[in-house]
């Protein structure tokens, strides 16, 4: 077994212990990614020689006795959404293909003060808009597991990168799914902490209210140490929650007591794969041989979830992209043709003798943003500013963003009510396994369902978290999602570990391809 | 068309900069006047990820003024974007207060000491808090027609005062302006100060016709740009003309054209519609995600309110009521501004004479103040001296007539009026020398005498100027008196 192939928890033994440097572990990590991103593409740029340097300093650190943090020589892949004064943050939009941001994100910035070695930038659909990770301005990332189908989205470079062990751990944010679903697709675990629990300063925002950062990890406990080393309270973040980070790997191996699951009869409807159905349905058994009590429970504004998110999402996207207008910092497209297209349009309508129809040609300032939000942004980008705009604007507001604020008050009583009556809610991730690359990229309504298994716990603002619990017979690895109540990460963290004990689906491995 | 009687109907919408040391979202400084693009910092320019955080000072500061304008203080209230394409907003929306303002039905009390108008009440719609935009500057000197834009002021606090349409003509629409300002510095809220743009002010102005019977309202237009009160003003008196015989020509009434922005050129003297694609008509506003709402609890806003100490009408009331001020001298008074007061108050204990106090104040004192540009901190006499003086004149040691003289060396000098009394050799004439004096006079003036005797009396006045030459310290009218006295006594 290569260095590579441990988990996080195991490998700050070996670096605590001396059996292992950081600089070591780093240069194994930079190996493998040399040796197979190239058929993967989960990184947009390692970091080579920064990762070397802070792995480097980290030895030194702790050879001269000093107390280091929690992730002290641990490589993390970072999902290129969060800002990090020393690296270029594109949201693989061509908006900000050179955009160098003057400060570090909180998160980011809690990873350094952990001592975390920063490997490098990972692939996502552009903003964060996207459930393949095709969406990226620079190149699709592919799933470790099988090179023709998607690792899912929109981090699906960190869960690449952290399926084919490039690294051992990597961050993602959620908006609708972005990190459960990924994980799902590639057989890691994925969560997304409470709504409020990771500050969002210098997350480059999809949809505010939504968007939440999470980790990626090959076990429950490694993704108990990620979460752990980022949350908390930040004053930069207004929507921050002020109450203390519990030490989730402490209490991870302690089993719930007398724990009661609850299911959703519709979760396991029409529309879900067979294989996906039985997989979970095994996992339900294991927990019940495990002393779980199994009840059904009622999610009945569930239905309504994807349609809520597909009104509030754009919306929110809509408003926050309008910052990228070509004015203050990042793409602008070029104006001296711009101007020029401005001037033979003014000039056609002046010589068909149409003076007013001259005078409505854009101004340059206005011809400006068109042409660099024309050329700036992916059409899955713009589909969703329109969305936003439309669901905005006067006469639409009430039927569309109002009614979907309502049901997603709904969704959230919905759980609240569930929660009376059971500790965890269990199901699908996905309703099937990875798909192909370009399957559905003519199809935006049908990949905005692959949301539909994940989105309510982003409405309702929970935690839940994705694990592996088996394989389709192609080899496809098939998540089990748990969703808890709000700030209860502790509770799902322990219940996921109660299965992950009792099974082995989480040390699977995909084979990559020129693997030694 | 023959002349059709109208009113002039006038709503304004006063942005008043609040007077925090950062701005609303951030911890940049608001300083005015610094380096372009120096006060900035990620999220006040809008930098992808980053996230505003609300200055509990500003919402304090705006929850003073709208305790102050009498406005209910709403538990809850929340934040808005406000969305629209502009390079000196660098966020692509502005944040703002759309349908749950921080503060809503209020009212201001207007009145004229000069009796224009009658005291009237004026609405305030609603009070919120906002961020400034930053500010465009448009080189064309060098003939490049080049844009620059200064993000320092990005960010700032700005509350909007929005009144209802109760004004009826510029004389109160001055009024309404005159009086917030006041109340603002009162509260030290603003320093109000309109050249550095810390209030800006649109207003908004149609007609009321009565036609035939029937009522009439012309469309509302909106002037914006004014920078200063006094171009308020002369806008408003530029705009009710054009606006009815806009309406002779037209005929258009409200609802049968938009709202019209018009900008007020100063130098001109005219207003000038802009072109309507410069007007928005849908911000698409929604509640930032970005930031908590604001609960204010009941007991919060009872501190706030008994916080804000005397208020201008508070204090016109109790200087008629209390000091016998005619409403005129306390509007003078009260107009000055919170330290004039204090000074004029402290001047009226101390020489327990509050009308005299009140003309020596409005008077003397405001005239110096006014020729030296002075605040009056810094003025020359303090409220104790000046007590003195007005004391030392009731009680007889300093003649009326020679107080300006004893005045001006006090302030020369900066010394009080004993040694000004002593400088000047002001003493206080003995009524027997007095008598001596006048009878010399009398036996020297023989045809004076007759005159007053054939009942002249006024030709006694003419012995005034003569004793005061002999000694400087007599009293005018004594004299006068003394003079009329002796001189028929023995009739
Ligand atoms: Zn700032």
């Amino acid at each position: 077994m290569s260095i590579v192939d441990r988990p996080a928890s195991e490998l700050r033994k070996s670096l605590a212990s001396g059996e292992l440097t950081s600089v070591e572990l780093t240069q194994a990590c930079l190996d493998r990614i040399v040796a197979h991103d190239q058929s993967i593409g989960a990184f947009l740029r390692v970091d080579g020689e920064r990762a070397l340097e802070q792995a480097k300093s980290v030895d030194k650190r702790r050879a001269a006795g000093e107390k280091l943090g929690p992730l002290a020589g641990i490589p993390v892949a970072v999902k290129d959404v969060l800002c990090d004064s020393q690296a270029i943050t594109t949201c693989a939009s061509r908006m900000l293909a050179e955009f160098r941001p003057p400060y570090d994100s909180t998160v980011v910035a809690r990873l350094k003060q952990a001592d975390a070695v920063l490997l490098g930038r990972t692939n996502m659909d552009e903003f964060a808009m996207g459930g393949s990770t095709e969406n990226s301005a620079f190149q699709p990332t592919r799933n470790p597991w099988d090179t023709t189908r998607t690792p899912g989205g929109s981090s699906g470079g960190s869960a690449a990168a952290v399926a084919a062990r490039f690294a051992p751990l990597a961050i993602g944010t959620d908006t609708g799914g972005s990190i459960r679903q990924p994980a799902g697709l590639c057989g890691i675990v994925g969560m997304k902490p409470t709504y409020g629990r990771v500050s969002r300063y210098g997350l480059v925002a999809f949809a505010s209210s939504l968007d939440q950062v999470g980790p990626f990890a090959t076990t429950t406990e490694d993704a108990a140490l990620l979460l752990e080393a980022v949350a908390g309270h930040d004053p930069r973040d207004s929507t921050s929650i002020n109450r203390p980070t519990p030490a989730y790997t402490e209490s991870i191996n302690k089993p719930l007591a007398g724990l009661k699951l609850g299911i959703v009869p519709e979760h396991f409807g029409a529309g879900l794969d067979p294989e996906v159905s039985t997989a979970v349905k095994s996992a339900i058994e294991v927990y019940k041989s495990l002393g779980a009590e199994v009840k059904e429970v009622a999610l009945p504004h569930g239905k309504y979830g994807v349609a809520a998110y597909y009104v509030i999402a754009p919306s929110e996207a809509s408003s926050n992209l309008a910052r990228y207008d070509g004015v203050h910092y990042g793409f602008r497209a070029d104006q001296s043709s711009a101007l020029a297209d401005l001037a033979a349009e003014r000039q056609a309508f002046v010589a068909a003798g149409n003076a007013a129809a001259a005078d409505n040609v854009d101004s340059p300032l206005v011809r400006m943003y068109r042409s660099t939000r024309e050329a700036g942004f992916g059409p899955e980008v713009k589909r969703r500013i329109m969305l936003g705009a439309y669901a905005l604007s006067a006469g639409y507001y009430d039927a569309y963003y109002l009614k979907a604020l309502k049901v997603r008050r709904l969704i959230r009583r919905d759980f609240d009510e569930a929660f009376k009556q059971v500790d965890l809610i269990v199901g699908p991730v996905t309703a099937g396994p990875a798909f192909k690359l370009g399957e559905m990229v003519d199809d935006p309504l049908a990949m905005y369902l692959v949301d539909l298994y994940t989105v309510s716990a982003n409405l309702a603002g929970i935690p839940a978290i994705s694990l592996p619990c088996g394989m389709t017979k192609a080899g496809l690895p098939i998540g089990l999602q748990l969703q808890g109540p709000p700030l209860e990460e502790d509770r799902l963290l322990r219940g996921a570990r109660m299965f992950e004990a009792a099974t082995d689906w989480h040390t699977k491995q995909p084979t990559l391809a020129g693997a030694k | 068309m023959s002349d059709v009687p109208y009113t002039t109907v006038i709503g304004l919408e006063v942005h008043v900069q609040l007077a925090t040391q950062s701005k609303l979202f951030c911890r940049c400084s608001t300083q005015f006047g610094a380096e372009p693009n120096t006060q900035t910092c990620p999220v006040c320019i809008g930098m992808p990820g980053s996230l505003p955080v609300m200055n509990r000072r500003a919402f304090e500061l705006s929850l003073k003024t709208a305790v102050a304008l009498n406005c209910n203080i709403p538990e809850f209230t929340k934040w808005d974007r406000k969305q629209y394409y502009y390079p000196d907003l660098p966020k692509g929306y502005q944040i703002s207060q759309f349908d749950l303002p921080m503060s809503a039905d209020g009212y201001l009390e207007i009145s004229d000491p000069k009796d224009k108008f009658e005291p009237k009440r004026i609405g305030i719609i609603r009070a919120h808090l906002e961020e400034d935009a930053g500010k465009s500057v448009h080189d064309e000197a060098h003939g490049k027609a080049d844009s620059e834009i200064d993000l320092n002021r990005t960010g700032t606090p700005l509350l909007e005062i929005v009144s209802q349409p109760d004004m009826r003509s510029s004389a109160e629409a001055r009024a309404f302006l005159d009086e917030l300002k006041l109340l603002l510095t009162y509260i030290a809220v603003s320093d109000c100060n309109m050249q550095e743009g810390s209030l800006r002010v649109d207003a908004n102005v149609n007609l009321h016709l009565e036609k035939d019977g029937k009522k009439i309202a012309t469309p509302i237009v909106e002037i914006k740009n004014m920078n200063s009160f006094r171009a308020v003003e002369r806008a408003l008196e530029y705009e009710a003309p054009r606006q009815y015989r806009e309406w002779q020509e037209t005929g258009r009434q409200l609802g049968e054209a938009p709202k019209q922005t018009r900008g007020w050129d100063d130098v001109a003297g005219v207003t000038r519609g802009q072109r309507s694609k410069e007007e928005s008509s849908d911000y698409r506003y929604f509640p930032d995600p970005d930031l908590a709402p604001v609960i204010t609890s009941a007991a919060e806003v009872e501190a706030v309110r008994e916080s804000l100490g005397e208020l201008p009408d508070d204090l016109r009331t109790r200087l008629t009521e209390g000091y016998n001020l005619s409403p005129y001298d306390a509007d003078v008074l009260v107009n000055q501004g919170r330290a004039v007061i204090d000074y004029y108050l402290a001047v009226a204990g101390e020489s327990g004479d509050p009308k005299l106090a009140c003309n020596w104040v409005t008077q003397q004192v405001l005239r110096e103040l006014k020729e030296r540009e002075q605040a009056i901190d810094a003025f020359g006499i303090s409220a104790t001296k000046l007590a003195g003086l007005i004391t030392a004149v009731n009680d007889g040691l300093l003649p009326s007539t020679r107080a300006p003289e004893a005045f001006q060396l006090m302030l020369a000098q900066g010394c009080d009026i004993t040694a000004a009394l002593a400088e000047l050799k002001i003493e206080r004439v003995d009524e027997s020398a007095l008598v001596e004096l006048v009878k010399e006079l009398l036996a020297a003036n023989p045809k004076t005498v007759a005159d007053i005797q054939g009942g002249k009396l006024q030709a006694a006045a003419s012995l005034i100027g003569q004793a005061k030459k002999k000694n400087p310290n007599v009293d005018p009218n004594r004299v006068r008196e003394l003079a009329i006295e002796l001189a028929t006594a023995g009739n």
